[in-house]
């Protein structure tokens, strides 16, 4: 035997081995994702309102309680109650003996994280909040906050372009280029109470964010659908629980 | 040439009891399979254990064992195996990509809670 006979025998060998690392089955699966919270013994869930700030271009209490209303009355079972949405920013100005906030047009900028932050300490307030909840005979109560900021960002972004080859023909290249982004973040925190105890169960804050080339108009509750879309499912998943279907690679 | 001789007598001395326990593992292994495909989830689980403790360093049963456990909602118990599969397998590209599809949901159930 030469070798390079051997030679020949041994990259085969390694060849069938690698021959088999690649073989693989795609599988579907349905995976389970428990609740993150056991809301069993509540029938009735209120979103109440949200303490908001940041943009004003859209009304973020309003939209946000619209939102999870209706996202509750069709992905999970308990009843949602349809009552007024809450301002908690008067309410946490009217408990101070503060007048009530500035009205929208005299105040574009909304109020920032750290003005929210002074307001929070409604949310271990639990006397309102199981006063709150006497009023609606001691639902499960969904409060919290909601950060909605324009950002806007520079730097090099990834783009397809269209270019001729050696034949003439078009064909679409990822160039990078210095672009203006301009867009939205959000920053919604989701607080659970129990209506009957006025104690907190649990609270969850996310953050999103969403850019598009400054030369896009994009509008400001456009982007408020588009960055909640992502939060919803994990919102969802704290009251119930869900199954993700996908695939995976099973391997031989 | 007498260096290739000794090689070669080397992976044969060798070679025989690797080969015994790969094919024994692949062999849980491919049943394992073909019970997944059925649905049989927990027999599957069972047979890549089995898989991974007569061959350990056997990446595709590590892998598959990783997306058993997240079938069945154990994402601890998926996490290390498909980190395990990782470290015997660091450059198959279809252990990584599970691995980045089922961190998708690892981090959102484990996403920072404040209370």
């Amino acid at each position: 035997m030469t070798a390079r006979t051997a030679a020949g025998i041994v990259s085969l060998v390694a060849g069938i081995g690698l021959a088999g690392c690649s073989s693989f089955y795609e599988i579907g699966v349905d995976i389970p994702i428990q609740a993150k919270i056991d809301v069993s013994s509540f029938q009735r869930v209120l979103v109440a309102g949200f303490l908001t700030g940041g943009a004003k271009a859209i009304d973020a209490n309003t939209e946000t309680a619209r939102l999870l209303r209706s996202q509750l009355r069709s992905k999970q079972d308990m009843r949602v109650i349809d009552s007024d949405v809450l301002s908690l920013i008067d309410e946490v100005d009217r408990q101070k003996g503060r007048p009530p906030s500035t009205t929208p047009d005299s105040d574009p900028n909304g109020k920032t994280e750290a003005d929210l932050e002074s307001y929070e300490q409604i949310f271990s307030d639990t006397a309102y909040w199981k006063k709150i909840g006497a009023e609606f005979q001691g639902p499960l109560i969904v409060t919290g906050s909601v950060m909605f900021n324009e950002v806007q960002k520079s730097g090099m972004v990834s783009r397809p372009t269209s270019v001729a080859n050696d034949q003439g023909m078009e064909e679409f290249r990822s160039v990078k280029t210095y672009s203006d982004m301009k867009g939205y973040a959000i920053t919604p925190k989701f607080v659970f109470i129990d209506g009957r105890t006025g104690v907190q169960l649990f609270s969850e804050t996310y953050h999103e964010e969403t850019l598009y080339p400054s030369s896009q108009n994009t509008p400001a509750l456009s982007s408020y659908f588009e960055l909640m879309d992502k939060v919803l499912p994990s919102f969802l998943n704290t009251l119930s629980s869900q199954r993700i279907r996908g695939t995976r690679m099973l391997l031989k | 040439m007498r260096m290739w001789v000794i090689v070669l007598l080397l992976l044969g001395a060798a070679s025989p009891a690797y080969a015994d326990r790969r094919t024994d593992a692949k062999d849980q292994l491919e049943f394992g399979i073909t019970v997944a495909e059925r649905g049989l989830w927990k027999e599957a689980i069972y047979r890549w254990e089995k898989a991974v403790e007569i061959d350990p360093s056997y990446g595709a049963a590590w892998n598959n064992l990783g997306i058993g456990y997240e079938q069945l909602g154990r994402f601890d118990d998926a996490r290390r195996a498909y980190e395990k599969a990782m470290e015997v397998d660091p450059d198959n590209s279809y252990i990584r990509n599970n691995y980045d599809l089922f961190r998708e949901i690892y981090d959102r159930q484990n996403r920072r809670r404040d209370r």
